[in-house]
């Protein structure tokens, strides 16, 4: 039986978090009441004129600077076609001269993607068909909402380099990250922030020519991307052993039953008409337009994971989001708290105990994580580590300083927190192994499972000020002897 | 032949001294241009609206100001007429054609608010051929603007409108668009001055577009002095118009007496047909610039003649994509449909008149996929080789003269049925629009039959200041009687 060969390449649209829209003035919104954030230009009113926003092309530039991509002299287009919810019935959009070409966006798994570029466009209006289950050829008439009409886009169009759906999850995750991290969009995939189209095709294993492809459409989340994806290869497989072909066409991924449907309309058979916009002259990425693009440009997260894994454990290529180890990893850098650990660590903390502190409970507040103090958060730290708190109180203090910041020396003070002396320690254990002596034997016997059970009743008895390392030593002492 | 001279208003300096001055109130200006209104209307259909009641209020307002010692600027006063593609607030906008008919726009044009701020007072909207296509008013979808020299006989267009209301002493000042000659042409037909300025002089903003990349507003006036003070007026940069040139307005009244002494003029002898009145206009032209002290030669430049069939692609290209918004969604006329597709075809098949209609079809076709390289693509390389053959030729040449039109005023229904007939009106106008050089068109001469001939001066990017001072040495040589105000 041949075996096939998944190849995908993803059109992901962002929304760039500008305050105002492409090319006016008006806010760039979600949610916001209909037709409120709407003015002559926007609404395409006769006689008004498109001028560029300028912090949308450095946002746009400053992705292409994440993507590795080459900036360029770029010109705008219009793509031309009737729809209700575009306002000047034609998009303007960058076509043959985009503005950023030749990236490419490097996965977790260490693998590459090529970006082939990242353009500008306008975002169209949003349509509701009232009447008729909301299908636009039973409905008995439909509303416009213009605010999202002009608002800036950038699509990023990915080589065919990506093999699998996890792939093409990983790519639009990691794409997401990047967005995210360098301030260019919210990335929300819920509220339309972020839009995924994929261009799904197969091949026998070994061939180098490219199958018909499929453009899947309505891809409102990762899990619907990577579903959709598997769905499509399944069906063209399928097609392919049958003896049919596959055609070139749109499909429309239903979530409900969980397949692609065949979208042919009139749509399809669209001559957009491009031609260069008169409206608007080239952009040249200037040095001035370049450099406030590159403001937002640190490193990017593969780089700050090898980082972070390394300082961790001495081993860069941990960083896989599969692997339980490294998923803290993954998740302080997606919510920028590896400054605060690489600090902390520099300050004396304990790479691995800095780590977990800040992928679990600081990660409960970022925004609040974000402003400590890394000295501080080394100081709490290092208490932990002697043995001079309690985990359960350790978390407490880090809460206080997240919500109210302070010296953790003081909170320490202020709370009460103390080490319990060791006599305290010992008569506290004793109590436990004598209230469970059958448990005790048990452990006693070499049955490590119970050793939890032990641990957490002296926890619960000293309200979590005992230090479990140290009750730990004890049981085990008091085994031995 | 009917026309006899008119009373004049007066020049726009005048009135604006004088209502400066306090000695007349802009309200009594007003009167006597809206009384020349009620008389001549009938007969021309200069106005598509005449907007009384807001005219009256700004011309109280240019009072008020006058009395509270302030000055109103340097049009205190002026009754202008605006061709009705140019957006005003609150005021029926139409470009007539049914598919706006009504529209209220909620903003003014740029232009339109400089005019206010320089104390200007607008008296109402003009016809053109619907959506600016055309060269004789024609087209419009409410009927067809007179000439007031010939009431048989086309005011020339688009900005057919306007030109007529200068011409019949209506108004001493109007402003129309020109895309390949729209203001120039209908200048030339009505024997007044009609000035094209440099792309990117003066904004685009409000002006309701045909084709985006050759739109220009210009002003009309009896004399080149006052075509200066109208440019002047709407002139300088905008930041709501990408297109325009980042620089303050030309100054041009300062150098319009300056005299041609030493200029090297050029007369562009492709546009010279044998024996015909306009070409005779101009070598006249062209021998009183020589005696006023101008170097006058003959130059050949056969590019130019590219220019037609170029623009006759160019535009409808451009015009296809900028009225694919009248679709019956959010405004004008709207005809209902079981479905949006068809609502949007039965909208566009009753809202459009046929002329649009062609173009839009020309320039779909002109896009379409398989023939773009050979149409669009084709047509921009000839708009370079335009551009090129004008470059060349003003190493040699300050300015270059041309008719500004093969023919005089022609009679109504002359050339309707026959599209490139009426294409060819604009031949010596279009070069200049795909250049986006200046042009201007000065009347000098009358026909035997007693109608006006324009010739056109045409300057380099931002020759402005040139060029309206070759016009004005031309307009002091040309008989008085070879312009307007007329009386139909």
């Amino acid at each position: 039986m041949t075996e096939y060969e998944t190849v995908v390449g993803l059109e992901v649209h962002c929304e760039l978090a500008t305050a105002t829209k492409l090319f006016c003035g008006c806010r760039n919104a979600f949610g916001d009441e209909p037709n409120t954030n709407v003015c002559p230009v926007c609404l395409g009113l006769p006689g008004s004129l498109p001028v560029i926003n300028r912090r949308a092309v450095e946002l746009a530039l400053r992705i292409g600077a994440a993507l590795n991509c080459t900036a360029q002299r770029s010109i705008f287009h219009r793509k031309n076609y009737f729809y209700p919810d575009m306002p000047k019935d034609y998009q303007i959009s960058q076509y043959d001269e985009p503005i950023n070409v030749d990236g490419w966006l490097e996965l977790p798994d260490g693998s590459r993607v090529g970006v082939e570029r990242a353009h500008m466009e306008e975002d169209t209006g949003k349509t509701t068909h009232v009447g008729g289950g909301g299908r636009i050829h039973e409905a008995s008439y439909s509303l416009v909402d213009y605010n999202r009409a002009g608002v800036p886009l950038v699509e990023i169009v990915s080589r065919p380099d990506i093999r699998s759906a996890a792939q093409a999850r990983a790519y639009v995750d990691e794409l997401r990250s990047i967005l995210v991290a360098t301030g260019v969009s919210d990335g929300r995939m819920e509220e339309g922030s972020l839009r995924v189209d994929a261009n799904v095709s197969v091949r026998p294993v070994g061939s180098t020519e490219f199958g018909t492809r499929c453009e899947v459409k309505n891809l409102n989340s990762l899990r619907s991307l990577e579903r959709a994806i598997d769905y499509e290869v399944e069906r063209q497989i399928a097609l392919i052993e049958s003896g049919e072909r596959v055609a070139q066409e749109t499909r429309h991924w239903d979530e409900g039953d969980s397949s692609t449907h065949s979208m042919r309309s009139k749509e399809e058979a669209n001559d957009y008409r491009y031609f260069p916009e008169p409206d608007l002259t080239p952009l040249l990425p200037d040095a001035r337009l370049l450099a406030a693009a590159a403001e937002g440009v640190g490193p990017m997260p593969a780089e700050r994971r090898h980082r972070l894994s390394d300082l961790v454990s001495g081993n860069s290529e941990l960083a896989t989001r599969r692997d339980g180890s490294t998923d803290q990893v993954v998740t302080v850098v997606d919510l920028g708290l590896d400054e605060l650990v690489v600090g902390a660590v520099a300050a004396g903390a304990d790479p691995r105990l800095a780590l977990a502190r800040a992928a679990n409970e600081a990660a409960a507040n970022p925004d609040a994580a974000k402003l400590l103090d890394p000295a501080a958060f080394a100081a709490l730290l290092k208490m932990e580590s002697s043995g001079q708190l309690s985990a359960t109180q350790s978390k407490e203090v880090l809460a206080e300083l997240m919500t109210h910041g302070g010296d953790p020396g003081q909170i320490v003070a202020r709370l009460g927190y103390q080490a319990m002396d060791a006599a305290a320690l010992g008569s506290m254990v004793d109590d436990v192994i004598a209230s469970n002596l059958e448990e005790w034997q048990r452990y006693c016997g070499g049955d490590e499972k119970v050793a939890q059970f032990l641990l957490g009743q002296v926890m619960r008895a000293s309200k979590g000020r005992a230090n479990g390392k140290l009750v730990a030593a004890a049981f085990a002492a008091r085994r031995k002897a | 032949m009917t026309a006899s001279p008119a009373p004049e208003l007066g020049s726009l300096a005048g009135i604006a001294a004088s209502v400066r001055a306090g000695e007349r109130s802009a309200r009594a200006v007003l009167a006597v241009s809206l009384d020349r209104v009620r008389e001549l209307e009938g007969d021309l259909h200069c106005f598509n609206e005449v907007t009384v009641e807001a005219a009256e209020a700004d011309a109280d307002a240019v009072d008020r100001l006058v009395r509270s010692g302030l000055d109103p600027g340097p049009l205190a006063g002026v009754p202008v007429a605006l061709k009705d593609n140019l957006c005003t607030v609150g005021i029926p906008t139409t470009c007539s054609s049914k598919i706006l008919a009504g529209w209220l726009p909620p903003y003014d044009a740029t232009v339109v608010s400089r005019l206010r701020d320089a104390g200007a007072v607008a008296i109402g909207k003009t016809n053109l051929d619907e959506f600016a296509m055309g060269s004789s008013t024609e087209n419009s979808a409410f009927g067809p603007t007179r000439n007031p020299w010939d009431l048989g006989r086309v005011p020339g267009g688009s900005s057919g409108g306007s030109a007529a209301a200068v011409a019949a002493g209506m108004v001493p000042l109007a402003f129309g668009s020109d895309t390949g000659g729209s203001i120039r042409q209908p200048a030339a037909l009505c024997g007044i001055v009609g000035v094209k300025p440099t792309y990117g002089v003066v904004s685009r903003y409000g002006l309701i577009a045909f084709a985006s990349s050759l739109d220009q507003i210009g002003p009309f006036a009896i004399t080149v002095a006052d075509a200066a003070l109208g440019l002047e007026v709407i002139a300088g940069h905008d930041p709501m118009d990408s297109t325009s040139l980042d620089r303050p307005a030309p100054s041009l009244l300062a150098t319009l007496d300056a005299g041609v002494s030493g200029l090297r003029v050029g007369i562009v002898a492709d546009f010279l047909s044998e024996g015909s009145e306009c070409g005779d206009a101009v070598v006249a032209a062209a021998e009183a610039l020589a005696v006023a002290g101008a170097k006058v030669d003959q130059v050949r430049i056969p590019d130019l003649l590219l220019g037609l069939p170029a623009y006759y692609v160019i535009a409808p290209a451009e015009a296809s994509s900028n009225l694919s918004r009248y679709d019956g969604v959010r405004y004008g006329l709207r005809v209902d449909g079981p479905d949006t597709e068809t609502m949007n075809a039965r909208t566009r098949g009753e809202g459009f008149g046929a002329e649009v209609k062609r173009r839009i079809m020309m320039g779909t076709y002109a896009l379409s996929a398989g023939y773009y390289d050979a149409y669009y693509g084709q047509a921009q390389k000839a708009r370079t080789l335009v551009i090129r053959a004008f470059e060349a030729a003003y190493r040699d040449f300050d300015v270059l003269l041309t008719p500004t039109t093969p023919s005089v005023a022609f009679p109504f229904g002359s050339k309707v049925d026959d599209p490139i007939e009426m294409y060819m009106c604009d031949l010596c106008s279009i070069p200049s629009s795909l250049a986006g050089h200046p042009a201007a068109s000065v009347p000098f001469a009358l026909s035997p039959e007693g109608l006006p001939i324009g010739v056109q001066v045409l300057a380099p990017a931002l020759g402005e200041a040139v060029m309206m001072r070759v016009a004005a040495s031309l307009e002091a040589a040309a008989p008085r009687e070879a312009r307007g105000p007329v009386s139909p």
